[in-house]
């Protein structure tokens, strides 16, 4: 028993569940061998699973024990999620010189396929994406590498075509945009990229210091704003939702155009703080029933197949309208937006206009990318551009 | 949600079952499928290939030995040899060195480098009682310094001032000397986040490097990095005589391959993991749990231990004193229970460290918190009286408390029917332990486990 004890301890015996471990005679009473706090834990698992256990048994829609979990809703956002499960990314200088006289062989095609998951793609799109080559390969009955490359490149820029977009600022005055995403993707610095390019369009603007949890955050916004020449709103003390709010009141009295309001990083997992972000946007709605008009997820490009956790978890709470994909100007190359514009592919193929008001099932494009730390580094979205980066074309 | 190796392999596992020796083709079926797993959890891909020629080596090794169970023996390969990559054993830092010892923190922009100063600066000035000193160099970033600053006063430490206009080399300098005459043990370096690519800011962190002479020089690197990160490790590490890995934002659903890219490509131990964005939110790191991790196993370990900080440990030896004497466990410690539960993140958080087969019992179930907020505010309109006498409540009890709850009556009753089943689960643990709770359970449910 007590080996066991030290078994469980270092988990060697796997705990591929918790039930498994404890059926074992060995951890009997466990109650007695834990301290109160970890068996305590231990008492959570167990409440948690036997809610799980007990909903299967009903079948019904009475509530589990706990209460704690609601039946699945037979929506379609699972085999939606199912189709996301696939990641892209970074398609590094290899296929540039991959690809160089050469003909095609089942070897190209395997290299081909390391190459785009060595630069993220992810298993499910490298193979779909493979897939779809070797076809039109055959089809077309392609011969040369080369000939391969420039179908990759075409086939990519079928799959991201889609996101492509341009911004306007224009059906309401302000025009409030919001900024969320997981910490430190750069949702600060793109803000004040943002204004910079929006005054050079001629219109005013004014920042909302959101980040009221960050050390020096609103700091940061400010000296982006100083920058910028522009006003920032920020309270100390006061919590994020009712800055935003007070700061589109205010750039309403003052006739401003554009309100980009910043809001603290947050993982998606963390259910409470994205509770705070559905209660920013619906007090935002308070002081405008249109605004937020734009709710843009902030993806850094290093991120793997965890930004598609993000989408999803973003957009679920908040319905978003644009993406921005920062930091392409270092080796990730953010092939990950393949996989999101992928995972949109269901949904219907609306271009979305970021203007007014938003369209439910609009796919949510990308309205800039991000390469570099500076005010002016900020780009519109150009799929083949980006393609061509992904693939290291010139 | 990606699918774990353990569900994968439960796959694998299947088709091996009856066979009584692992062959060359059927390790390749189980093989391919930790591949995949691996890629998914963003494990860069020249890793994933030697760690794949490394476990089918061993696993034919162990057919040698014809274990009882093939698909048993593969996963505890993978399993142990994953352990083994991740570093094999826990590291401390090592700043035995004629005071100051400097920790210098390098990496890309956004990976966690000021908070993770913070986070160390408080553990070593909380838990060793060390004199500490802080410094910005990144002079860069709007609001970088002012950043530290707050952060070094919430963690304790000293804080030593810098500038926008200063050079980053003469703000190191001056520190050092600084730390120096005023008998700082600890000299911790922040500095600006930089992209691997860009030479001169590769140089700055190697001039840094070397007027500093760091005992530690710490690459801290975002858990939910993809594959590049092991690109960017490599330059890291060719540019700085790296001595450990800070690995931050473990708190997230990522699987987090880049520990196992970034422990291979630098050779140097991950020295401790972030998971808050909170200066206690540092932890040291434990290769098991990481491999349990990356493979989907859950990481209930992790659970027990955030149970152990965030649970009040007299409230929590009271309640399990009350199981023990089979005294009753009434609405008051069901509340205690829910309030215990929102410390540890809420149940979301708790689901994430659940291991991969409960979790995938939960699949597509939703974690209602609202329901939670809603049956803590039933009990929190009960009297005292009748949080621990359920039985008195009679109808008129049940419309106040209700109305004081803002909820129907009915929810009021379910959940006097829930926690009278839950009642009974409790006291089937006393009695019979666990396993006599999990085995009835087992009876109860046709299929799983
Ligand atoms: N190289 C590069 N760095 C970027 C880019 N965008 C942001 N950064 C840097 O990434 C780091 C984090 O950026 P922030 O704007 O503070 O990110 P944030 O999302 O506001 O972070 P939190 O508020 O802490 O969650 C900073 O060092 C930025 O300078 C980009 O496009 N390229
Ligand atoms: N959830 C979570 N957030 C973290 C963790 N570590 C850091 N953060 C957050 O990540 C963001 C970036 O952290 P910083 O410490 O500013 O990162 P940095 O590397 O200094 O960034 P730059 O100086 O801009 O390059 C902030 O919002 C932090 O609060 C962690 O372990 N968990
Ligand atoms: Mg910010
Ligand atoms: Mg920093």
């Amino acid at each position: 028993m007590r080996k066991h004890r030290a078994w469980c301890a270092r988990r060697a015996c796997g705990w591929f569940s918790l039930a498994q471990c404890c059926r074992s005679v060995c951890c009997q009473p466990f109650a007695g061998i834990l301290p109160a706090s970890q068996y305590q834990a231990l008492v959570y698992c167990i409440l948690i699973e036997f809610s799980y256990l007990t909903r299967s048994i009903e079948q019904s829609d009475s509530a589990p024990m706990l209460g704690l979990f609601k039946s699945p809703s037979n929506d379609t956002s699972t085999s939606w999620f199912a189709r996301l499960k696939t990641g892209l990314k970074n398609t590094g200088s290899r296929l540039g010189s991959l690809l160089v006289a050469r003909k095609i062989d089942e070897a190209l095609f395997e290299e081909l396929e390391s190459a785009l998951l060595a630069a993220d793609t992810g298993v499910a799109a490298s193979a779909e994406l493979l897939r779809k080559l070797r076809d039109r390969a055959s089809r077309k009955k392609l011969v040369a590498a080369q000939e391969l490359k420039a179908e990759l490149h075409e086939l990519l820029v079928e799959a991201l075509a889609p996101l492509q977009t341009t911004m306007e600022f224009h059906g309401a005055r302000p025009f409030v945009i919001m900024l969320a995403g997981v910490n430190g993707a750069g949702k600060t610095t793109s803000i004040g990229k943002i204004a910079h390019l929006i005054q050079a369009q001629g219109l005013s603007v004014m920042l909302a210091a959101g980040d009221t949890f960050r050390a020096a955050a609103r700091e940061q916004l400010a000296a982006w704003g100083e920058r910028n020449r522009v006003s920032v709103i920020s309270q100390p003390g006061a919590d994020a939702a009712s800055v935003i709010f007070d700061a589109v009141q205010s750039a309403r009295s003052k006739n401003i155009d554009v309100v980009i309001a910043d809001t603290a990083g947050r993982l998606h997992t963390q259910s409470h703080l994205m509770e705070e972000l559905k209660k920013i946007k619906r007090v935002i709605a308070k002081a405008d029933p249109l605004a937020p008009h734009a709710i843009w997820l902030v993806l850094d490009a290093n991120t793997g197949q965890n930004a598609l956790s993000q989408f999803k978890a973003f957009n679920d709470a908040l319905g978003l309208t644009g993406l921005i994909l920062t930091k392409l100007d270092g080796t990730a190359k953010g092939g990950v937006l393949t996989a999101i514009a992928q995972a949109q592919a269901g949904a219907p193929q609306k271009q979305a206009s970021i203007s007014g008001g938003r369209a439910a099932n609009a796919v949510v494009p990308v309205v800039f990318i991000g390469v570099g730390e500076t005010m002016e580094d900020l780009r519109p979205f150009n799929a083949n551009e980006f393609v061509s980066a992904l693939l290291d074309q010139d | 949600m990606l699918e774990s190796l353990t569900q994968r392999l439960s796959k694998v596992v299947k088709t091996l079952r009856g066979e009584a020796r692992l062959t060359e083709s059927n390790i390749q079926d189980a093989l391919r499928e930790v591949r995949v797993a691996l890629l998914e959890a963003d494990v860069a891909l020249p890793v994933v290939r030697d760690f794949i020629a490394r476990v089918k080596e061993l696993a034919v090794g162990e057919e040698v030995l014809g274990s009882l169970n093939p698909g048993q023996a593969l996963v505890g390969v993978v399993h142990r040899e994953l352990t083994v990559l991740m570093g094999g054993g826990e590291a401390a830092l090592d700043l035995a060195v004629v005071p100051p010892a400097v920790i210098l923190m390098a990496g890309l922009q956004g990976s966690g480098k000021t908070t993770s100063s913070g986070k160390i600066a408080r553990r070593l000035v909380a838990d060793q009682g060390k004199k500490v000193l802080l410094v910005s160099c990144d002079v860069y970033r709007p609001a970088a310094i002012e950043q530290l600053r707050l952060v070094a006063e919430q963690a304790g430490a000293d804080f030593f001032p810098s500038a926008p206009e200063q050079k980053p080399l003469d703000i190191a300098r001056a520190a050092l000397e600084f730390a120096r005459t005023h008998y700082h043990q600890v000299l911790i370096v922040d500095t600006a986040g930089r992209l691997a690519i860009d030479a001169a800011m590769m140089e700055e962190i190697r001039q840094l490097h070397a007027a500093l002479n760091p005992a530690e020089t710490l690459f801290v690197v975002d858990a939910m990095q993809g594959q590049d990160a092991v690109n960017v490790a490599r330059v890291f590490s060719e540019a700085l005589p790296l001595t450990g890995v800070v690995l931050t934002k473990l708190d997230g659903d990522s699987r987090g391959g880049a520990a196992l890219s970034v422990r291979q490509v630098t050779g140097q131990p991950i020295k401790f993991v972030g998971v808050s964005e909170k200066l206690d939110g540092l932890e040291t790191f434990h290769p098991d749990r990481m491999s349990a991790r990356i493979l989907g196993m859950g990481d209930v370990l992790s659970l027990v231990e955030e149970a152990r900080k965030a649970v009040d440990v007299d409230e929590a030896k009271k309640l399990a004193d009350k199981f023990k004497k089979g005294k009753g466990f009434d609405l008051e410690d069901f509340k205690q229970q829910i309030l215990q539960m929102k410390k540890m993140g809420g149940v979301s958080a708790l689901m994430d460290k659940l291991p991969a087969q409960m979790a995938q019992a939960a699949q597509g179930a939703q974690v209602d918190e609202g329901q939670l907020r809603r049956t803590e505010g039933i009990i929190n309109s009960m009297t005292m009286h009748e949080r621990a006498k359920p039985e008195v409540l009679k109808a008129s009890r049940k419309r106040r408390i209700a109305a004081g709850a803002g909820v129907s009556v009915q929810e009021v009753n379910r959940l006097l029917n829930q926690f009278e089943q839950m009642q009974k689960m409790m006291k089937m643990m006393q009695k019979g332990g666990m396993a006599k709770m999990m085995r009835s359970m087992k009876g109860m449910l046709p299929r799983a486990f």
